[in-house]
């Protein structure tokens, strides 16, 4: 039975049909939705469960209009060490943060606005955007604009335009990817 | 025992955060352009944030509440720079160049 299924299959992997990939992860998308509405929701009311099937599958079109199932972009496909990423970047909100608010604070204002290009050349789109938001996220940076090759940031201070340029953020992007690909 | 601990923690966090919201609020009314007073908000959206919830997250427990302020907590520090980004391009296409107009009397 097993292996009947096998030899039925192997024509199917070796010339896979696009179409049902997509099929299979809409619906995939459209029941962990659902899921995720009645855990958020915890009401089994028919009008609740209408209300929620309806929204997942309105999301499910809208994201197939904005393209996400064809590009194979799988931004969850990462793994625990983006846990220490976060840590990492929990740490530098707070320093930054604290920098931020002693400008803020500064009587007279003490800025030193500088706009830095980081070369993202070498990342892949997931990775640029994981970097651009990782970026404004840390305050005192702002992602700006992103050209095919780099990010156009700004920065309030001086500080903090160097450690863009240190490119230490960089760094453990590209590590995460290194992990991801291992 | 425990629970005041808790407690305490929590209402540092909660006030911290209350702190991290006052600054962006004051740096976003000093800044002189566009580009400036996102960052100071940008101290509320991160910063503010994760104080504010945390705290919360002490005063729920260890219930779906807390979950669902985690997931919320997530949410926002995926989104918000995602905002912060559109409406600096967005100036930037309008022809708010940046560092030009941060000496002069009102950029943004």
């Amino acid at each position: 039975m097993r292996s009947e299924r096998r030899r039925v299959a192997e024509p199917e992997a070796s010339q896979p049909k696009a179409g049902d990939r997509w099929l299979r992860a809409q619906l995939v998308l459209a029941l962990l939705l659902i899921a995720f509405w009645l855990l958020w929701s915890g009401q089994f009311v028919p009008l609740l469960l209408v209300l929620g099937a309806l929204s997942s599958l309105l999301v499910v079109y809208i994201v197939k209009r904005m393209g996400y199932f064809d590009t194979r972009i799988h931004a969850l496909r990462y793994n625990f060490r983006l846990i220490g990423f976060w840590l990492w970047l929990l740490r530098e909100i707070v320093r930054s943060s604290i920098e931020v608010a002693r400008v803020v604070l500064s009587m007279p204002l003490r800025l030193s606005t500088e706009v830095v290009e980081v070369p993202v050349g070498d990342l892949d789109a997931v990775d640029q955007a994981l970097l651009g938001n990782s970026i404004t996220l840390t305050p005192g940076t702002l992602t700006v604009d992103t050209r095919e090759d780099r990010l156009v940031v700004h920065a309030l201070t001086a500080a903090g335009a160097q450690s863009l340029r240190d490119g230490e953020m960089k760094r453990r992007v590209i590590a995460l990817r290194r992990a991801k690909a291992a | 025992m425990t629970d005041a601990l808790l407690d305490i923690a929590s209402w540092l966090l909660l006030a911290l955060g209350g702190l991290a919201v006052l600054i962006g609020g004051i740096g976003a009314l000093r800044m002189p352009d566009l580009y400036t007073r996102l960052h100071a908000a940008s101290v509320t959206d991160s910063m503010g944030a994760i104080l504010v919830i945390v705290g919360v997250m002490l005063q729920a427990g260890l219930s779906l509440a807390t979950i669902k302020l985690g997931v919320i907590l997530l949410f926002l520090l995926l989104s918000s720079p995602t905002a912060s980004h559109a409406l600096a391009a967005a100036a930037l296409v309008a022809g708010n160049k940046p560092g030009i107009n941060s000496d002069g009397p009102e950029g943004g």
